[in-house]
């Protein structure tokens, strides 16, 4: 019964584009082939992070809109930036998150993702795509993605892991460093941490 | 050592209530001991770096992970009675007897809770504590505080694990004093084992660690206590179309704070005897809302409240009555 749904799955994932995917379908193809790579990549799991970042650019990110995520996590402060700005910001937050929860992929270890059915009318064009990762002995730990229509298919704009999302949890940081230094402020301060975060990685290769 | 426990509890408990009179100022109203909280977070950061971790890491490393997993699953099979008693107490009695069976099962088949055998048979773990039923039982969370080497914690949670939680916690009843605390040493270790990764994610996510640590505890006890359907927070993209800034301002500042169950008018939007609360039930009973029903959603507000009926969450959504509901914890002492 299993083998049947996955061929079929394959089927509809070769007959379709990631464009006409429902959200849930989505979600769930990006999970299959991510989960199916990490499984066979010894090297993934080993913690290769020139491995992982090339699996995530070419699977993950495409489907992820960081300008919402910025916006997300400035909360009322978006307004207060200019473009260029706005720019500034999406790029050293989209760095920040990429480099911090791509290493997340090396502690997969068989645990089983589950998708909740989802609850959506035909037109709508934001939607929360509901899983749950579940592991024996602890409590299941629910990750729910938040999903929004886009011309290029549907993208995911949060995650939120166990009720945390991973897009607000920086919301109160942000208030505070743009109360500090204002809006440069806070960029210049993602900027230090992303170098920081490099000169961590390099001294380890080393 | 219990008198010694019950003695920080109270001391902490008088603690608490003299900072809650002159809590003031501070940029964020759900943190309005930030001072002190930051000070006692950097301290337990010390402790944790210092030895807790270290040993951690070491019992990681030592142990082989099947043994590790079992000793893991001999702690969390002890809590599931008390977890039980929770949801009990919450009225989710089906949640209960779920947990009771849960622990008949691992204790008996899973040779003393070693294995977890209930979880393949379908038994779901929960995680619940007595601060989670005071929120459920309508109980804001206060001010958010920083326990002495347990760690993230709020006045009400803080009550609930330092005064109620370990009298449900069988190793407090080992008999055998130095037994009882290698006992809960060894939980500790094991605790803190399982956190490694986690805990590494967030010092490399975060660009103000404290700051971090104190948003995901909050949003993850608002979770909990909501059993994973609290209403989201502020999205400017979403709200851009009608009167951006203002809107968003508005429910930041009504939504941030953390879960909140009774509303302004005294209705609990979360009744104790909901089960009707829990996904799957809600999931197999609420059709899904489509978009232009949404307005007309907006004068049913009593309807919300009722008990028996499913937890309606695009309508709680999109009824400013209830949004508002959510009253700042701090204004609550």
């Amino acid at each position: 019964m299993k083998s049947f749904f996955a061929l079929c799955f394959s089927f509809f994932a070769t007959a379709v584009s990631a464009q006409e995917l429902a959200p849930d379908a989505l979600v769930k193809k990006i999970s299959d082939e991510v989960v199916s790579i990490v499984k066979q990549d010894k090297d993934i799991q080993a913690g290769d992070q020139k491995k992982i970042n090339e699996l995530v650019d070419a699977k993950v990110l495409p489907h992820f809109n960081f300008s919402h995520m910025t916006a997300l996590a400035m909360g009322r402060n978006w307004p207060k930036a200019n473009a260029e700005q706005q720019k500034a910001l999406i790029n050293e937050f989209r760095t920040l998150l990429v480099r911090t929860y791509s290493s997340a992929l090396t502690t997969y270890k068989n645990q089983v993702i589950e998708f909740k059915p989802l609850r959506a009318a035909a037109g709508d064009s934001d939607v929360t795509v509901k899983t749950q990762v579940k592991q024996p002995g602890t409590e299941p730990v629910s990750i729910d993605y938040g999903m929004e229509k886009t011309p290029t298919g549907w993208k995911a704009y949060d995650v939120v892991v166990g009720g945390v999302s991973l897009v607000t949890n920086y919301r109160e940081t942000f208030n505070a460093e743009i109360r500090d230094g204002g809006v440069d402020g806070l960029i210049k301060s993602l900027a230090s941490k992303n170098r920081s975060l490099d000169t961590q990685a390099s001294s380890k290769l080393k | 050592m219990i008198i010694l426990r019950r003695f920080l509890g109270l001391s902490l408990l008088t603690a608490l209530v003299g900072l809650g009179g002159c809590a003031t100022t501070g940029g964020n109203p759900n943190d309005p001991l930030e001072g002190y909280n930051r000070a006692m977070f950097s301290f337990n950061d010390g402790v944790d770096k210092a030895i807790i971790k270290p040993v951690a890491s070491g019992y990681k490393a030592v142990m082989p992970g099947f043994a590790r997993t079992g000793v893991s699953n001999f702690f969390a099979n002890l809590g599931d009675l008390w977890i039980g008693i929770n949801n009990v107490l919450q009225g989710k009695v089906r949640a209960g007897v779920s947990d009771f069976g849960r622990f008949a099962m691992n204790t008996t088949v899973g040779i003393l809770g070693l294995f977890d055998v209930a979880s393949n048979a379908g038994l779901e773990k929960h995680n619940e504590d007595f601060g989670q039923t005071l929120g459920r039982w309508g109980v804001g969370g206060g001010a958010y505080f920083v326990l002495p080497l347990l760690g993230p914690s709020s006045v009400r949670d803080g009550i609930g694990r330092l005064v109620i939680d370990w009298h449900g916690d069988p190793l407090w009843y080992v008999g055998n004093v130095p037994t009882r605390n290698e006992l809960i040493a060894a939980r500790a270790v094991d605790d803190r084992a399982n956190l490694l990764d986690v805990s590494r994610l967030a010092e490399e996510a975060a660009l103000d660690h404290y700051a971090y640590v104190r948003d995901a505890y909050l949003q993850r006890r608002r979770s909990l206590i909501y059993d994973g359907e609290q209403p989201p927070e502020s999205d400017p993209a979403k709200d851009s179309n009608s009167g951006a800034g203002a809107k968003a301002d508005a429910r930041a500042e009504t939504e941030l704070p953390p879960a909140q169950i009774v509303t302004e008018r005294g209705e609990r939007v979360i009744t104790a005897d909901d089960e009707e609360l829990t996904p799957a039930k809600e999931f197999s009973e609420t059709p899904a809302q489509p978009v232009a029903a949404r307005p007309e959603a907006t004068g049913v507000t009593g309807a919300v409240y009722e008990p028996r009926i499913p937890y309606n969450h695009d309508a709680l959504l999109a009824a400013p009555a209830v949004r508002t509901g959510f009253a700042r914890t701090s204004r609550r002492p």
